[in-house]
């Protein structure tokens, strides 16, 4: 007998003027002791799904149709079902450890208060069992840990006093609503060895939601693919991944960057309707291009940061080296990689080269200026025109009270206060059909664009002044990965045919692998190594990087 | 630094809100009277050293002497204050305790007939002024139905330097009209407050987490999402007991509650200074004590800051 079925789930969400179906009629076992990945782009229904099972379907969404019987007992028969299924046989992880805390209890008070709520054991008893549990997820020091609260643990250790408290009354079924996606390489090799670890030891029932390719093909033994609430495509991990039937499938598989290859372009099915060659650049027609120089555009000396925590008191003991004595040079033309994990100070060193933060010490140059040593305003206006940077998350990087032509031209108008409105109106709709948007578009404003077209929009914005050099910092990590796809096309694009020296920060190594020609990568704002990208992925010197490369899950380990 | 803003306000109450001699002494006072007077009093020093002494002297409790009455401030203050502090204490417990029950409620039940009703009758609470709302009560209680006082404190029992109106039953009748009239106004805030802080925080993934280990829906509202709750409820609150004792001299002036705000409404009438500047010094000293202990409260509540803290320290 199947242990969880699925049966023709549909999920509901009944706004004002529409209903939007988040799950249609969705099929899907899953067995004791496998792990069932299930994944799709964000609005695929994947979430949805999960929290279907557990009956916990944000308002006003609603089941509408089909059954969900788990170990033989309908889910929504009763709704009593569901109270005694919640924590004792379903355990459910959110994505991210710093919210699914509650802050102001103990982690101690929290698992005592889930395992007395599920299983009779006195205080004594119940305690004995959270601290075994914490030891069993990894948690060294268990004994006196268990009185901190959650703000006392790092991003990883929450993670698992998160899955401590799911698993602490011994559910058969555990749902991973994208488990790893908050945190960095190294620990999410670690939670995800520890869910495999005990589906294996407790013989659990898994479902990884996620959309990340690469963690599917190394822990999950079967997928099922999900599209604007369709399941697309249901099989073994290694024929969905190597022989996908469906044509999304193929196009979501094709997006994924390879991690054992480069290559030149990402494959898009979807959308993809232009020839190839064809360039649609039109901004290059007012374009001084600038012939590129065999020089370092940017030389980073020694460079240092650091953040006094305290503002008063400048002591030593509080302060943070975010950066520590980094150098490294970009030649004209090149895209320069910087890699590291969260705190390894790439976005500060960003940050310091766009002259948004002051070194505490070292120089940097641009085209062979020390821009550090640079006092009056009007000669760094100079340097800011040259230097562009697209940022991280295309939500708040853009103010969502202006139009769309009013962001791009904001720069125009601040570099040539001179220029007329028809000019400026003619500069933005080239602008706008460079980076592949309608002319249209320009009348609107942010909040009625996708998260992929806004990035576009940030990038309009940073081509307006001309740079000769583009920082991108982590530009697709909040991106899908076939939306991602065509954002790093984008920007090849613009670099080869515009001249542009890029910056690509990344804590991405796939996407690194395709966007770069040279990589540093940066541990705790020390640098580890510098070298090219093909040699960097074959012969690592560093031990931190062989150890990034070895923990990066690889969609081709499939294959093996 | 607070403390001393206010003083010097209040003491420059003394020189600038008329000639205090002429307020002291008769029409038929010669010039050299005057003038002697002024020197004995200090009057003639430069004003850094009046304040200094004029600080001194609040410091140990010395307001001077009462224009109206002849009698030392301090007296009547102290003998003032019990009344106003019972009166303050009740109705910022019927505040706390009525307006978190019913914003736990209305945050829970966000639909029902009841919460519509608590949150129509709380903004009237709001929109009517502190005394329309105490006459409306006398009118009510004690001129239709007779059953409790319209002013006064009733019997009250004398405990050393306090006197007390809880130990005698027309002392407790007394005080229900003008502390509930006086909680109305807060009590709507720490609804709207509660009630917000709970629809948010039932919204968080901590609480969607706590469902989903099958906690007990009781222990939710209770345990997890209150507990949060309370914490900026308690800023709130804590400001909140400051603008009661404010609010207290329009309850006290229609309640004719003999409290603090009552003397401080004659003494205005009558320009007696030394009580009204004292009255200023000890609001601002209620507020800074109130400020401070709400600090307090929030290291034992939030134990972020506890390690903050603790970290600072160690």
């Amino acid at each position: 007998m199947t242990f969880l079925k699925i049966n023709n789930l549909s999920v509901n969400y009944e706004m004002r003027r529409e209903t939007v179906y988040a799950a249609k009629k969705v099929n899907i076992n899953v067995e004791k002791g496998e792990i069932l990945g299930l994944v799709g782009e964000s609005g695929s229904g994947k979430s949805t799904v999960g929290n279907a099972i557990i009956n916990l379907i944000d308002e006003p969404g609603k089941v509408s149709g089909g059954s969900i019987i788990l170990d033989g007992t309908d889910v929504y028969e009763n709704p009593e079902n569901i109270l005694k299924l919640r924590g004792k046989k379903i355990g459910l992880i959110f994505q991210d450890p710093q919210t699914s805390l509650n802050p102001i209890l103990t982690i101690g008070e929290q698992l005592i208060e889930t395992i007395q709520t599920h299983l009779k054991l006195n205080t004594e008893e119940a305690k004995n069992k959270a601290i075994n549990l914490l030891k069993e997820v990894g948690i060294k020091d268990a004994e006196t840990r268990f009185n901190n609260y959650p703000h006392q643990f790092s991003g990883g250790m929450r993670q698992r006093v998160v899955i401590s408290l799911a698993l602490c009354c011994e559910p058969e079924l555990l749902i991973a609503d994208e488990p790893t996606t908050a945190l960095d390489v190294s620990i999410q090799s670690q939670i995800l060895d520890l869910i495999k670890r005990l589906t294996k030891e407790r013989n659990l029932a898994v479902i990884l939601i996620t959309h990340d390719m690469g963690v599917i093909s190394e822990t999950t033994s079967r997928v099922a693919v999900m599209k604007n609430g369709d399941l697309v495509e249901i099989g073994p991990t290694k024929e969905i991944l190597t022989k996908p039937k469906e044509i999304y499938t193929k196009a979501l598989v094709s997006s994924v960057p390879p991690t054992n290859k480069k290559i030149d372009r990402f494959k898009i099915i979807e959308k993809e309707n232009k020839t190839q060659g064809e360039t649609n650049i039109k901004i290059l027609n007012r374009w001084t291009k600038k012939e590129i120089i065999d020089q370092d555009l940017v030389k980073v000396k020694n460079l240092s940061k650091t953040f006094d925590d305290n503002f008063f008191t400048e002591s030593t003991k509080n302060s943070v080296m975010a950066v520590e004595n980094v150098s490294f040079n970009i030649k004209e033309g090149e895209s320069f990689g910087l890699v590291g994990e969260s705190g390894s100070g790439k976005s500060t060193i960003a940050k310091m080269i766009v002259n948004l933060y002051s070194p505490s010490a070292g120089d940097i140059d641009f085209d062979n200026v020390c821009i550090t040593k640079i006092k009056s305003n009007k000669e760094m206006m100079k340097f800011r025109k040259q230097i562009q940077m697209i940022f991280q998350d295309p939500y708040s990087s853009l103010n969502g009270r202006l139009k769309v032509k009013d962001i791009v031209s904001e720069p125009i108008k601040l570099h040539n206060p001179s220029i007329s409105s028809r000019e400026i109106d003619s500069y933005i709709h080239d602008l706008l059909e460079s980076v592949e948007l309608t002319q249209q578009s320009a009348e609107r404003y942010p909040h009625e664009f996708s998260g992929g077209q806004r990035q576009r929009i940030s990038i309009a914005r940073a081509l307006a002044t001309q740079p000769r050099l583009l920082v991108c910092d982590e530009p697709t990590s909040a991106l899908d990965v076939s939306i991602q796809a065509q954002i790093l096309n984008l920007l090849k694009d613009l670099q080869e045919q515009l001249n542009l020296t890029i910056l690509f920060i990344s804590h991405d190594l796939p996407v690194v692998r395709q966007m770069c020609d040279r990589i540093a990568v940066l541990k705790n704002g020390k640098l580890c190594e510098i070298s090219k990208t093909e040699e960097l992925f074959k012969n690592p010197s560093h031990d931190y990087t062989k150890e990034l490369l070895t923990l990066m899950p690889k969609i081709e380990s499939i294959y093996n | 630094m607070v403390m001393l803003v206010v003083a010097f306000v209040s003491f420059s109450l003394f020189n600038f809100v008329g000639d205090p001699i002429n307020n002291m002494v008769g029409e038929e006072t010669s010039d050299e009277e005057r003038a002697e007077l002024r020197e004995t009093l200090g009057l003639t020093d430069p004003i850094y050293v009046q304040f200094t002494r004029f600080v001194g002297n609040a410091a140990k409790g010395n307001f001077g002497i009462s224009y109206q009455l002849k009698r030392p401030v301090s007296e009547l203050i102290s003998e003032r204050l019990p009344a106003t502090i019972e009166l303050v204490l009740i109705s910022a417990l019927i505040a706390l305790v009525s307006g978190t029950l019913l914003g736990v409620y209305t945050g829970i039940n966000r639909k029902g007939f009841l919460s519509d009703l608590i949150l129509a009758i709380s903004l009237l609470g709001v929109s009517l002024p502190t005394f329309v709302i105490g006459i409306l009560f006398i009118y009510l209680f004690a001129v239709i139905l007779g059953i409790l006082p319209s002013f006064g404190r009733g019997e009250v029992v004398s405990l050393g330097y306090w006197t007390t109106g809880f130990l005698t039953l027309s002392g407790l009748k007394a005080i229900i009209l003008p502390s509930v009239t006086l909680s109305l106004f807060q009590m709507t805030y720490i609804i709207r407050l509660v009630r917000a802080e709970m629809m948010e925080i039932l919204q968080t993934d901590y609480i969607k987490f706590a469902r989903a280990r099958g906690i007990s829906e009781k222990s939710i509202h209770y345990k997890h999402a209150l507990k949060n709750g309370l914490i900026p409820v308690i800023t709130i609150a804590g400001i909140n007991i400051g603008t009661l004792i404010a609010f207290s001299i329009i309850t006290e002036t229609v309640f004719q509650w003999p409290g603090m705000g009552f003397l401080f409404i004659q003494a205005v009438q009558f320009v007696d200074i030394p009580i009204m500047s004292a009255y200023l010094v000890f609001i601002a000293f209620v507020f800074v004590m109130i400020n401070f202990i709400v600090d307090i409260l929030y290291y034992f509540i939030d134990p972020r800051i506890r390690v903050k803290a603790e970290a600072v320290s160690g």
